[in-house]
């Protein structure tokens, strides 16, 4: 999937907000390309663009060469929000792709039982989502896309907003579901430590409107394990540099006067200061 | 490439059979769990207390005190009596099969008006959430019309309707289908884009997204609704069975007034509460049943 000179914008005249300008990346296939960048950077933005649900203002959009011109079955989106039907049980959300399209077939069904082991659902395939915790909320999100075998898995900021034990399980389980499959991804982060353990490539956003300020490969070895990242120097001297680099994305915003942008640099620079 | 490795093979049929059975048993199994721990709450009691509380201050304030306004007024002992007694003074009670007739006029009529709102109601207001055109439309003489009451509808009825049922029938269903309706639409509208985005990504067809995110999204509301409905039905019954008709529990009120019957006044006043009680708890039994999804007690212990 590759974007080209990608801009946004909303509104119109002088109450034009530019988002996205001028970007230009490449989610390699069968690899993991995490996007980092601070908060209100335009990250969503780019998401809802790369899914088809609004259109770049100027750029292009490509899958395997085509335009993205609408949502497609070639390409699954986990939102930031839980969008999870709330009146389906964990089974029927999970088959409701493969029923959309008149797949309600063995090998399908198989396939679902295969992936609520896999996220570990399996006693858990009739209760509702409301029955279910964040994190298996967001499980159960991750195989009703994976069951439709997209060419592109989308996540945006997936395990935001759960607590930390539960964000590093996630993290474990999903790390997994990956080394398994190896579908090509495109995942979108605010935390450097998930994009290190989980990234084949990172992605560092400049500050709004965002484009691509670096590309960072990280070659660890698969399968990784969370302590190890914190051990491991070459990781260590991914994060250093990464860090630097928001951090100076982030400042940009603070000197703008935004709020989330300062809560934001004093969180990274907390966490400097004790890694 | 990985996911061609062997797939475990299971029971397909397995999930297809848990879903079907657990809709009646597991919905029998809450109701009895919901009565045990209602039956420990305090609630019934403070019930019983609210009861007795205002049968006391009325027996007090009008067989007791006998205060000014009120000496014109039956007693609770007198009506009582006069209810439940086998040759009642003023010509209806449990034991006279008319009282049955009455109540089964009303609720019948309620039965009809109702289901016509409901049916009516809930495509009309799907339909008016969904599309903005026909909204745009239809939306501004709805809004127009809503603030008549029916009462005010009463003699355009009886010019427009044959018969006395028919007009009674009109006056019902109008209320009833302004809450459904409206209750309806507001319910699409409540409904997160996210959930459209979700399905659309995932495939499904307009229709489908129809089906299964906007009807089961709206249900909600289109239960408050249903219940607002019935509620605002026996309102407007009693204003329709007023002025037309010759049975019916307001016929009966009606009737009484003129003929001084007035043990047989507050008769007909209970029923209808009574009767009023059942249909909304009726109403409400029924939503629950189909909204499972929205009670969290079932995720009590796991479920294998
Ligand atoms: N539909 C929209 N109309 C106007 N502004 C928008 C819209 N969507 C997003 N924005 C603006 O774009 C900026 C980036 O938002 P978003 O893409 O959600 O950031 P991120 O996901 O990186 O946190 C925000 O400042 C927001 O105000
Ligand atoms: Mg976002």
């Amino acid at each position: 999937m590759v974007a080209t000179n990608v801009s946004k914008s909303y509104g119109a005249g002088e109450f034009t907000k530019q988002v996205v300008q001028n970007c230009s990346f490449t989610i390699e296939s069968g690899k993991l390309t995490v996007m980092i960048g601070p908060s209100g950077c335009g990250k969503s933005t780019l998401i809802r663009l790369l899914a088809g649900f609004e259109r770049a203002s100027s750029g292009t959009i490509t899958i395997g060469g085509k335009p993205v011109t609408g949502p497609g079955l070639d390409r699954m989106v986990v939102f930031q929000e839980s969008a999870l039907f709330p009146w389906m049980s964990t089974y029927d959300n999970i088959m409701f792709g493969p029923r959309a399209r008149g797949e309600d077939t063995p090998e399908m069904r198989s396939f679902a039982e295969l992936l609520l082991q896999k996220v570990g659902l399996d006693g858990f395939r009739r209760k509702y989502p409301s029955q279910l915790s964040g994190g298996m909320q967001r499980r159960a999100e991750l195989a009703r896309s994976m069951i439709n075998k997209p060419d592109v898995m989308i996540l945006d900021e997936p395990f935001r907003g759960l607590d930390a034990m539960t964000k590093r399980l996630m993290q474990e389980y999903y790390a997994n579901l990956y080394e398994e499959f190896r579908r090509t991804t495109f995942f979108v982060t605010t935390d450097i430590d998930e994009a290190i353990y989980l990234a084949d490539r990172i992605l560092i956003m400049t500050n709004i409107p965002t484009q691509v300020r670096t590309v960072i490969d990280v070659d660890l070895p698969r399968p990784r394990h969370i302590e190890d990242i914190t051990e491991n120097d070459a990781a260590n001297a991914i994060k250093m540099k990464a860090l630097g680099l928001l951090h100076e994305e982030a400042m940009k915003s603070f000197a703008g006067g935004s709020k989330a942008a300062a809560d934001f640099i004093d969180a990274y620079s907390r966490r400097m200061v004790k890694g | 490439m990985t996911e061609t490795s062997p797939v475990q093979v299971l029971t397909t049929e397995v999930p297809r059979a848990i879903a079907v059975d657990s809709g009646a048993g597991a919905s029998l199994a809450l109701a009895k769990y919901r009565l045990s721990l209602w039956l420990k709450s305090p609630r019934p009691y403070l019930m019983l207390i609210g009861f007795a509380g205002f049968l006391g201050f009325w027996y007090l304030s009008v067989e007791v005190w006998k205060l000014p306004r009120f000496s014109q007024m039956p007693g609770p002992t007198e009506v009582l009596h006069e209810w439940f007694s086998k040759d009642p003074t003023y010509g209806l009670s449990i034991f006279i099969p008319e009282y049955y007739m009455h109540i089964w006029v009303s609720t019948r009529r309620i039965a009809i008006a109702f289901f016509l709102a409901t049916v009516i109601g809930v495509p009309f207001g799907l339909f008016l959430g969904w599309s903005e055109r026909f909204k745009q439309f239809v939306f501004p003489v709805f809004e127009f019309l809503r603030p008549v009451p029916p009462l005010a509808w009463v003699p355009l009825a009886i010019v427009m309707f044959r018969g006395s049922e028919t007009p009674v029938i009109f006056l019902t269903f109008l209320a009833s289908f302004y809450a459904t309706a409206l209750n309806t639409m507001l319910g699409v509208e409540s409904i997160d884009v996210s959930y459209v985005r979700a399905a659309n990504c995932l495939g499904a067809t307009r229709w489908q997204v129809f089906r299964h995110v906007i009807v089961p999204g709206a249900m909600p509301f289109i239960f408050t609704g249903l219940q607002i409905s019935v509620g605002v039905a026996w309102f407007s019954l009693v204003a329709g069975e007023m002025v037309s008709g010759q049975y019916g529990l307001g016929y009966v009120i009606n009737t009484s007034y003129t003929m001084v019957r007035y043990p047989t006044i507050i008769i007909g006043m209970a029923t209808l509460g009574l009767v009023g009680y059942v249909t909304s708890a009726a109403v409400r039994l029924v939503g629950d049943y189909l909204m499972q999804w929205r009670t969290r007690e079932l995720a009590l212990g796991g479920d294998r």
